[in-house]
């Protein structure tokens, strides 16, 4: 006779993964709307949570891109002494070497407007041009004169698109030469060098030995004559006095040593009175971003957490309930040959797909949310995929937190007591 | 007849509840189902029907006896076992029908599949398979929650019936149903026997109870095997009875409550 005698082993009951799956989808989709409602917070709370990521990301972003290492590198010291009327010119003649024997210097070099005397009064200041005023009087372009020394050029990364710069030489000894800016250039007329070419700075003739093609930083000065200051000092006397503007010195410094630089520029070039020096130091740009991190950051996480905490009690609640409502269903699946083990299995299932559900809508909202802010604001989004990709991971990691204790009360239900209901 | 393997066997089964006091709900009773018979098992409400049914169907243990079903001693069996063989040996068909609202009548019935390790593809098949048995095949596809009584109890039986069970066990298969609508789902019953099903049927009715091959009446926790023919006369008197008492105690029940509830509402309108 079959199956008679000693225990016939049966053969065990089993609940497949896709299974699992099935029953939970059908469960959600037996009562759409519950399900909507319940995913409301885990929504909420992984919608604030990669929002908040990608926004702080995207204000970073921003940060960088407006301080980047060539700002970050760049220190102006500007001579502010107490009384300008009776202070005497700021800034020794060796500045220059003063500023570039201090570690994490790359280059150094004042520069100024001079205040050159007009002839004729004229309001729009000295007019140059690319004729002698005995031939052209009272013609000519209003153009910036600057006095500068050779360091500067090496700041602001001067490149010669026609001759060549000037340099210590001509600084030394004063040479009656300038460079013009490309669109200084352009504006005189000036396009070749080899008829060796002189522009009139008022009467003063001085000849161009270089055309500055591209400079990184202070743009103004492709829309300048640059003369050494040497030979500006010598044509048009020292920067002083109420008149013109404060001469300044452009530091170039090595990447993350502005700060360091910053505090030691004044003693360096004026160890008597270095008080009289506004140095003006780069935001750093880490610093910034931090604040940004920390400010918003912080606050928002806290509130995507507990977004995310009331999506968890809000799951935990609706299967619990659910559990309770499909008691006679449980028996049933009991019945049926299902284990307690399975119950719970279906249970945790269900609740960690409501989250998955939650994440995977909060984290197109995320993201809809951070695109949006960043074209109102013409920002260029930025969506670390670490914060994104996880982001419905953390939804479903949620539901399945919420759905333990529930799927533990179902496994628990005595399909006797189930199915007296 | 005696040639038949054994479906159930019963020998010297109880069932105590612990106290205090103890409450002895089904007394040491022997008894064996063979395989493809029809028996009823009829009582009174409280007359340790549930328990009978409990211990039978594998959702309780004996306190005593041995029990077989499919001759495995089903007292060496653990808790995951028992529910194996629940599951693959036994169909329950309930009272309440237990089906599943928002699913297809298709899916009540593969629900039953779901545990057993059945492959996917040949459970839709096997499903429409016994739904056309039980002759709602063209309801197949039917959420259970807009099918009719006597519907309804039909997909349950053929969710009982798709793992081809070596024992259908009915629990009041027609207590919510009406009399025409239960005569149908009786009828079909009557034909899964000749089909060669072993049927057991728990019941208060006599009326249900009297199409047995063989009848069982149990009282007070005691099981007599009596004659299905005898069941219609004097029986249905005295389970009647039974009934008119418990009935005419519920009305007494009720309307002391009723008479609570009229004099509470009494003083509280007083005392506004």
């Amino acid at each position: 006779m079959k199956g008679r005698g000693k225990a016939a082993p049966v053969k065990q009951t089993r609940f497949a993964a896709r299974d699992a799956l099935d029953e939970a989808t059908a469960a959600m989709l037996a009562r759409p709307a519950r399900a909507a409602l319940t995913v409301l917070g885990t929504l909420l709370g992984v919608a604030a949570f990669v929002a908040v990521l990608g926004l702080t990301a995207t204000a970073s972003g921003q940060i960088s891109k407006r301080f980047t290492a060539l700002a970050a590198t760049e220190i102006t010291v500007e001579d502010a002494p107490e009384d300008r009327a009776t202070a005497d010119f700021a800034f020794p003649s060796d500045t220059e070497q003063r500023l570039t024997a201090l570690n994490g210097v790359r280059a150094a070099g004042m520069f100024w407007r001079p205040t050159i005397p007009t002839s004729e009064g004229s309001e729009s200041g000295v007019l140059v041009s690319a004729r002698p005023p005995s031939i052209a009087a009272g013609q000519g372009e209003p153009l910036t004169v600057t006095a500068v020394s050779p360091g500067y050029l090496e700041a602001v990364h001067a490149r010669a698109g026609a001759g060549r710069l000037f340099d210590s030489f001509h600084q030394r000894t004063g040479q009656r030469v300038c460079l013009l800016g490309r669109a200084a250039a352009s504006r005189l007329g000036i396009t070749r060098l080899d008829g060796q070419p002189a522009v009139f700075v008022g009467p003063t003739p001085l000849t161009v030995i270089g055309i500055i093609d591209e400079v990184d930083r202070q743009s103004a000065t492709l829309l300048s004559v640059l003369v050494p200051s040497v030979t500006a000092t010598n044509l048009w006397g020292l920067p002083g006095g109420l008149q013109g503007e404060a001469p300044k010195v452009l530091v170039e410094t090595r990447l993350g040593a502005a700060p360091l630089i910053g505090r030691q520029a004044a003693l360096a070039i004026r160890p008597d009175q270095p008080e009289r020096f506004k140095v003006t130091v780069p935001p750093d740009p880490k610093q910034l971003k931090e604040q940004v991190d920390t400010d918003l950051g912080t606050l928002f996480l806290a509130l995507a957490g507990i977004c995310l905490v009331i999506g968890a009690v809000g799951i935990a609640n609706t299967t619990l309930v659910a559990v309770l409502e499909r008691t006679g269903e449980i028996g049933l699946r009991r019945s049926l040959g299902a284990r307690g083990r399975h119950i719970a299995a279906q249970f945790l299932t269900e609740s960690a797909a409501l989250g998955l559900l939650g994440g995977l809508v909060g984290t197109s909202l995320g993201v809809a949310a951070v695109v949006g802010v960043a074209i109102s604001k013409d920002w260029t989004p930025i969506l670390e995929p670490l914060a994104v990709l996880p982001a419905p991971a953390v939804g479903a990691l949620t539901g399945l937190l919420a759905g333990l204790y529930p799927a533990w009360r179902a496994s628990r239900i005595e399909p006797i007591e189930a199915l007296r209901r | 007849m005696s040639a038949r393997a054994p479906v159930i066997e019963f020998a010297g089964v109880g069932r105590t509840y612990p106290g205090p006091p103890p409450v002895p709900a089904l007394r040491p009773a022997d008894l064996v189902i063979r395989r493809g018979e029809y028996v009823t098992v009829v009582g009174p409400s409280g007359s340790g029907k549930s328990t009978f049914l409990n211990v039978a169907g594998l959702l309780d243990r004996p306190s005593e006896g041995v029990y077989r079903l499919d001759g495995i001693d089903t007292a060496t069996l653990n808790e995951r076992d028992r529910t194996a063989l629940r599951g693959r040996r036994i169909g329950f068909v309930f009272q309440s029908f237990h089906l599943l609202p928002h699913r297809s009548s298709m899916e009540n019935v593969m629900l039953s599949l779901l545990y057993t390790g059945a492959k996917r593809k040949e459970r839709r098949a096997r499903a429409l398979e016994t739904l056309e048995r039980v002759g709602l095949g063209h309801r197949a596809h039917a959420p259970a929650g807009r099918l009719s009584g006597g519907e309804r109890q039909r997909v349950a039986i053929a969710r009982a019936l798709v793992n081809r069970p070596s024992l259908l066990l009915c629990d009041e298969p027609t207590g919510n149903l009406d009399t025409t609508t239960a005569r149908t789902v009786l009828a079909l019953i009557d034909e899964l026997h000749a089909d060669g099903f072993t049927v057991l049927v728990v019941t208060h009715d006599p009326g249900v109870a009297s199409r047995g091959e063989r009848a069982v009446v149990i009282r007070d926790g005691v099981l007599r095997e009596t004659d299905p023919a005898s069941l219609t006369a004097e029986a249905v008197q005295a389970v009647q009875d039974a009934q008119a008492v418990q009935v005419a105690q519920a009305v007494q029940v009720a309307q002391t409550v009723h008479e609570e509830q009229t004099v509470h509402q009494a003083q509280s309108r007083c005392v506004r």
